[in-house]
């Protein structure tokens, strides 16, 4: 029996969904990114011809010109240390009041922004560019490589950013994808997204921890599982924590081992690069054995290392405890004990270092879940949620603020308007009033974090309220409501509401992009769509060319005889300058070349047609003509 | 329309924690943004601020005291203002203390012991709250609940110290 479906409104499935609109699940990552689709409930990752999923987060500008992005790129970050950028991700939203937050981490030249909420700028290549732009390399690498796969076009994502991610980094990666030409469906915490992977397969249910150690954040989360619905309840981390402070940590011991020997080296860029490079591959085999060495060559002057387990784990143990630290807050934040969690997700390449493994085992008193690649997980999730946001799906994902937003009151002090944990999209208003006599104006400073202090807490957004009324102090009532939407970015409106003429003020922050970036930015972008436009074209009148040159040589060759010596050297002559034209840059040359020769060959052309229908007709009867004709 | 209402449940000072996550989840499959991502901006719009108030509803109404607080408010007992004096004397010298023990609180243990008690008294005055809505007491609904807010408060502020103390 054929039932008729009724959908509740909102859940109606949508017409021809899928057909040619793929979307596809990102998750844009410090050191990697993955870009992945699902069908049918089952996702997976998409790879490149080698079979590797994993996409480097590395962008390089090379000295020869044009972008390289992930494997190749990295390959440059020794050779051309100054045209490279790795972990970039680390910036996304970042102002010059961050810069204490990753000054000496990163080893580029950092131009702060120019106002307070401006984001820095990176100088690679000779050239100031933002993270937003250099992501943006990222994301129309992973576009291709899902577009290659998929032999679709792909215009929509589902992004996953950290959890801890604040408002600017998520207006800074919803920037990114628009540069990249991605609409996005949704930003999806990345620990929500792992969870959704591990939820839908197994069929999950209970208290469940997202503990996700990447290359650059560390985010911890506690989930409620029932029935599709996944309800985040608390989420806690730290944006500049990850397993490259780990290779760090290994780059400086060998650095200083090299110190102690009496090698004389210069530490530039190129050396802290080659330097981290074999801290992270010295990491990466201490996940499986407990002794490595490694050979550093710095200005043609090789050492030799070693390092045992134990010894990098002493080196990195005071990391691993802050997450751990982190994580119990995350738990009291829930009212929770680690003992009612049913199970712990790992995510991150950096959990498969065995003291993080061990660490969280001995926290929640259980052995953590691994059966999903923890560097694939989170793309996986966010490629599930992408087909559920197209596709329509049972599943619910109930999202929260991660940090707590407010205002600046009297005395640099913050008033909580929404304080984190709570499910978002949420709206909520507080009133608040003058404090002179005829104030006319008030200043609104629009703050992100935890701490009780303005100076302590991130700036978003400054506007100010023109046009209250004269009042006695007091008197004033202007209501300030902040709305977070469902990616957890925020909006902030107010009003006076004593007199009826309602101010009202609404301000979006832009947090560290101004316009006039984005605009260059998206205006760049479209300049490099005609670059590439100019490209396809210049390689088509070229095909072209060579496929009209190979008929003629071929005809030449067969009835090169029809032709006059002064013909054929004409002939031969414009023949030269297309070929000529082909091996140059110049469409326009190709093309006038093209036509030239074509206009000298037309008789030639014309005479061998007549010497054909000649040939063809030379012996046949009209009535053998005809039934040619019938036949055929 | 009111929170109860919103959420389809009956206006009351008690509730099942399983019962309002029943009727939270299910209107929030109904109108979660998620559901709407291709639908026009209206639609959307409608749905966002849906689900917002949902989520605004849930809140207020998860929490016992936040619910009591609510629900006080609509049988007509207002309380001041968050962050306001606290108009009763008693409450007040009783606050004033407990706030130098805790300052003085020099032990994770000795401020878990004030919390303990916090929580525990925490309980107790809910516990009276049903009774004195029958009876519908409204000086007395107002001065427990004031109570309960200075309880709730200081819980907090010891989890905060507590940190604190971790840390050092």
């Amino acid at each position: 029996m054929t039932l008729l479906e009724i959908h509740e409104p909102g859940e109606t499935p949508l017409p021809h969904a899928g057909e040619g609109a793929l979307a596809v699940g990102i998750d844009l990552g410090t050191t990697n990114s993955v870009v992945a689709i699902a069908r049918d409930g089952k996702p997976a990752a998409l790879h490149d011809e080698t079979g590797k999923a994993l996409v480097p987060s590395v962008v390089a500008y090379p000295a020869a010109g044009g972008v390289q992005v992930g494997d190749a790129a990295r390959l440059l970050m020794t050779r051309e240390p100054r045209n490279v950028v790795a972990s970039v991700k680390r910036l996304m939203g970042r102002g010059a009041a961050d810069l204490h937050a990753v000054a000496g981490v990163l080893p580029y030249e950092i131009e702060p922004g120019s106002g307070e909420t401006d984001m820095v700028k990176l100088r690679i290549g000779g050239k100031a560019r933002s993270p937003v732009e250099i992501s943006a390399e990222i994301l129309k690498a992973l576009r291709k490589r899902a577009e290659d796969a998929l032999e679709k076009p792909v215009e929509r994502a589902v992004i996953t950013v950290p959890a801890y991610f604040d408002d600017a980094a998520r207006t800074a990666t919803r920037d990114a994808a628009r540069v990249a030409g991605l609409e996005v469906l949704r930003l999806v915490n990345e620990p929500t997204a792992a969870a959704l992977a591990y939820g839908l397969d197994k069929g999950a249910e209970g208290l469940y921890a997202v503990y996700d150690l990447g290359g650059g954040t560390f985010d911890f989360s506690l989930l409620r599982l029932e029935k599709g619905v996944f309800q985040v309840l608390a989420t806690g981390g730290d944006t500049a924590l990850g397993g490259d402070d780990f290779d760090r940590a290994i780059a400086e011991r060998l650095l200083a081992e090299r110190k102690t020997d009496g090698l004389a080296d210069t530490v530039d860029e190129g050396a802290v690069k080659t330097a981290l490079a074999l801290g992270r591959q010295m990491k990466e085999q201490l996940s499986d054995r407990d002794q490595t060495s490694g050979r550093l060559e710095l200005s043609g002057v090789p050492s030799f290392h070693a390092l045992g387990r134990a010894d990098f784990e002493a080196m990195i143990a005071a990391y691993v405890k802050r997450t751990i630290d982190i994580a119990r807050h995350v738990l009291t934040d829930a009212d929770m004990k680690a003992g009612e969690i049913h199970g712990v997700v790992l995510v991150g390449g950096s959990t498969r270092v065995p003291l993080v493994r061990a660490k969280v085992a001995e926290m929640i008193g259980k052995p953590p879940l691994t059966d999903i690649d923890p560097d694939e997980v989170v793309a996986l999730g966010a490629a599930l949620q992408a087909e559920a946001l197209t596709g329509g799906s049972d599943t619910l994902l109930l999202d929260v603020t991660p940090l707590s937003l407010g205002l600046e009151t009297m005395g640099g002090l913050v008033e909580k308007i929404v304080p984190r944990n709570t499910p978002i999209p949420v709206q909520l208003a507080q009133e608040f009033t003058t404090y002179q006599d005829g104030q006319s104006a008030m200043a609104i400073h629009v703050v992100q974090g935890e701490r009780e202090m303005v100076a302590d807490c991130r700036s978003l957004a400054r506007f100010e309220l023109l046009g209250i009324p004269p009042m006695t102090a007091g008197a004033a009532r202007i209501r300030v409501t902040f709305a977070v939407d469902a990616d957890g970015l925020l909006t902030v409106s107010a009003e006076e509401r004593t007199t009826g003429v309602a101010q009202r003020v609404e301000v979006k922050p832009s947090y560290g992009l101004s316009h006039d970036d984005m605009a260059d930015m998206l205006y760049d972008s479209l300049e490099h769509a005609e670059d590439d436009m100019a490209r396809r074209l210049l390689t088509e009148s070229r095909v072209e060319a060579e496929r009209g040159l190979l008929a003629l040589d071929g005809a030449l060759a067969k009835d090169g005889g029809l032709l006059s010596t002064e013909e054929r050297a004409e002939l031969d002559v414009a023949r030269l300058r297309l070929q000529t034209a082909t091996k140059g840059e110049d469409r326009d040359e190709i093309t006038a070349a093209a036509e030239a020769l074509e206009t000298l060959s037309k008789p030639f052309a014309e005479r061998r047609m007549d010497r054909g229908i000649r040939e063809a007709l030379s012996g046949l009867s009209v009535a053998d003509l005809e039934g040619r004709v019938g036949r055929d | 329309m009111d929170h109860f209402a919103r959420l389809g449940l009956p206006a009351a000072l008690e509730l099942e924690p399983a019962t309002l996550d029943r009727a939270y989840f299910a209107r929030q499959r109904q109108w979660h943004p998620d559901r709407f991502v291709a639908k026009p901006p209206d639609e959307r719009a409608r749905a966002s601020a849906e689900a917002a108030a949902l989520n605004d509803a849930y809140r207020t109404l998860k929490d016992p005291l936040s619910r009591a607080v609510y629900f006080a408010a609509l049988k007509g007992v207002e309380l001041p203002g968050d962050g306001k004096t606290i108009d009763d004397p008693e409450l007040l010298m009783e606050v004033m203390d407990a706030r130098e023990e805790l300052h003085e609180a020099s032990s994770v243990a000795e401020v878990d012991a004030l919390a303990a008690f916090a929580r525990e008294d925490l309980q107790k005055e809910l516990a009276t709250l049903p009774r004195l809505f029958l009876a519908n007491d409204k000086p007395a609904i107002r001065k427990t609940l004031l109570r309960l807010r200075y309880l709730d408060k200081f819980a907090e502020e010891a989890k905060a110290r507590r940190t604190n103390l971790g840390k050092s």
